[in-house]
């Protein structure tokens, strides 16, 4: 389990004193707004449409109960009772005033969380599948990475002013649940011929106006550099990234205009200066971190589960969350959970407060106390006995947290949108609710099996609409909320950026859409196994844009 | 037809100039029929901002609706009228009470 450690609670608590004196003096006047702007957003404070908002970091997406009481309490007390889980595996608060920032902050430090670099052009939290650790096509936990990079990149001085956010992802599987090719920097560990662990390194992915997927840097980095490799890649971004265009600022718009190979070069020559140097780092450092992840004490048990076959057969909507919800765990016995965030006709990715005290309270007695967040904004519950999966379930279901619908076409990723982001177009959330009714039927979402819908407010893609097999980005035209389609993305292994289909639709005309294009997928299969993605590389565009648009 | 808009400095919450300060209800809002008026109250808005009573003053378009006030842009009736759905509609007795 991640561990803070005394550097941590030193400048965390540093931190919420210097925010709170900053506040105090904005309040009174001796700040202007000019100048408390970037200090709030340093502590992750935004000011959106009806209120501030407050990015709390979940490093790579990992939280033990008593974070999620805390999140349950700040919830209650300082907000409108509830969270909201967001791409980037933090959680965000839409209604937390400015005069209690301090105060929270201060609660948030008691059990070990802040807001630092959740904002600013500097090097966000770094993200992790969510499945780390127990996942049955594991290489090696990437979570001792993630805080090691955490560590380093925490109020580094060097890179505190970048021309641009940076966010850092990290998968030890050979399946991409983190989407790393969509990262400016995407890790992925491995081993060599050897056996020796490393990783193959992937830059200059990203979402947002300029969508590119990461390209290759290294196919093997050692273990021991990767704190090197990464300042390397930093520093020459740093250096030549642009800072005259905000919208080609990142480090994706770098590695195209000056080309990878050129990059490489640079990147590699800075790394040949500092190899070897305090960055290399000690296997038993390196040794010592992986120990705070250290599994669980498991209980032998068998492969199968006679209880759980049973409660399966007993009852269908269980057996259908079972198979949609229940994913394979590298321990004999057990299955990784989880908790779908995405309730028909609800709002992606939020939890109340009483559903985060009741994900603590099952975590706590189920999952050896361990809750993850994902990217896909659910909830992971990553050591459930097989026997108890069924307790879970009821305990989750008296939460109404037991939709069975992880990966189906209703577990839909939204950003905020125009209800609540000051950036937003177009409204995400409600057109991820009419999709979600639309498909309520669990029979039509079985049979049409994976199927990934990600829907973006404003061409900023926190919503991974790129990414998309059926991607939607909402737009402004002359006044009016109006939805561009994309076809084809992934953010998996296989990864792809989706293809503009053709004109967009009106507010009433996109759900009608997706459904036109989920039919002609359905048509067009080769059999039930083949997923929309597969059939749509197949047969590409065309039937789609035939069935949305008529014959050309 | 406009009014003027801001935030709140110390909750954040949305609020519109009346002639003798700032109020929650849009339909209360003081609206400026001409240019002059409209750069008049933008600029009591903009000295109530340095006097950090508000953050970033602007000014929207409003049509009337009955007796009631309404936002032309989409953006602008959300702001005024709270998100559209989701559990934010829930009551909310910690951010309750008069505005700056």
């Amino acid at each position: 389990m991640y561990r803070y450690d005394e550097f941590d609670h030193a400048f965390v608590r540093e931190r919420v004193a210097q925010f709170r004196d900053q506040v105090r003096r904005r309040l009174s006047g001796e700040l202007d707004e000019d100048q408390f702007k970037p200090l709030r957003l340093q502590n992750g404070v935004y000011l959106q449409l009806h209120a501030y908002m407050l990015r709390i970091a979940v490093p790579y997406g990992t939280l033990n109960p008593r974070q999620v009481r805390m999140l349950a309490h700040i919830a209650r007390e300082y907000d409108k009772g509830y969270g909201h889980f967001t791409t980037r595996q933090n959680l965000q608060f839409n209604w937390p005033q400015l005069k209690d920032v301090p105060d929270i902050l201060e609660k948030l430090a008691e059990v070990e969380m802040h807001c630092i670099q959740t904002s600013g052009n500097c090097i966000r939290n770094v993200t992790a599948d969510h499945f780390a650790g127990v996942s049955a096509d594991e290489v090696a936990d990437p979570r001792p990475y993630a805080e090691i990079l955490r560590q380093w990149s925490s109020l580094h001085p060097e890179f505190i002013f970048l021309p641009r956010k940076f966010k850092i992802a990290v998968t030890g599987a050979s399946v991409d649940r983190a989407a790393i090719q969509f990262h400016d920097i995407g890790y992925q560990v491995k081993r060599n011929e050897k056996g020796e662990l490393g990783f193959a390194a992937y830059i200059g992915g990203g979402m947002g106006r300029t969508p590119m997927l990461g390209k290759k840097i290294r196919d093997f980095l050692p273990e021991a550099d990767l704190l090197a490799y990464s300042e390397a890649i930093l520093r020459v971004y740093n250096m030549h990234g642009r800072r005259d265009n905000k919208f080609k600022a990142r480090i994706k718009i770098l590695v195209h205009e000056s080309g990878m190979e050129n990059i490489a070069e640079q990147v590699e020559a800075e790394f040949e200066a500092n190899r070897g140097g305090v960055l290399q780092l000690p296997d038993e450092e390196v040794r010592r971190i992986a120990s705070y992840f250290a599994p669980p004490k498991y209980t032998e048990r068998p492969a199968a589960s006679a209880a759980l076959e049973s409660a399966q057969r007993a009852d269908s909507l269980f057996d259908l969350w079972v198979r949609r919800n229940v994913s394979p765990h590298r321990v004999p016995g057990y299955g990784i959970v989880t908790i779908s965030l995405k309730p028909i006709g609800g709002v992606p990715g939020d939890a109340t407060a009483e559903q985060l005290d009741a994900v603590a309270d099952i975590g706590e007695r189920y999952s050896f106390g361990e809750v993850r967040v994902s990217h896909e904004q659910n909830l992971v519950l990553p050591h459930v006995a097989l026997d108890e999966v069924k307790p879970v379930y009821d305990a989750l279901a008296a939460a109404d947290l037991a939709n069975a619908n992880a990966g189906l076409v209703t577990d839909i990723i939204a950003c905020p949108g125009l209800d609540y982001c000051a950036l937003a177009n177009a409204r995400s959330i409600p057109v991820a609710q009419r999709i979600s009714e639309r498909f309520a039927d669990s029979g039509r979402q079985e049979e049409i099996g994976d199927l990934k819908i990600k829907i973006s407010g404003c061409i900023n893609a926190c919503g991974h609409h790129h990414a998309g097999h059926i991607g939607i980005l909402g737009v402004d035209r002359k006044g009016e909320e109006f939805y561009q389609i994309t076809l084809g993305g992934s953010g998996d292994e296989t990864a792809s950026i989706g293809e503009i289909v053709g004109k967009g639709f009106s507010t009433e005309e996109i759900v009608d859409a997706v459904e036109t294009l989920v039919e002609t997928y359905v048509a067009k299969r080769e059999n039930a196994g083949e997923s929309f993605l597969q059939t749509y590389r197949r047969v590409g565009p065309a039937p789609f844009k035939e069935a949305l648009y008529g014959a050309a | 037809m406009e009014i003027i808009t801001a935030n709140s400095l110390k909750d954040g919450r949305v609020v519109f100039q009346t002639a003798s300060g700032w109020t929650l209800d849009v339909d209360r809002a003081e609206v400026l029929e001409t240019k002059e008026a409209a750069a008049a109250a933008l600029a009591r808005a903009q000295a109530d901002a340095a006097r950090n009573i508000v953050v970033e003053p602007y000014a929207i378009a409003v049509t009337r609706n009955g007796a009631g006030l309404v936002p032309t842009r989409l953006r602008e009736r959300i702001r005024a009228e709270g998100p559209t759905t989701g559990n934010s509609k829930r009551p909310a007795p910690a951010i309750r009470g008069e505005a700056a």
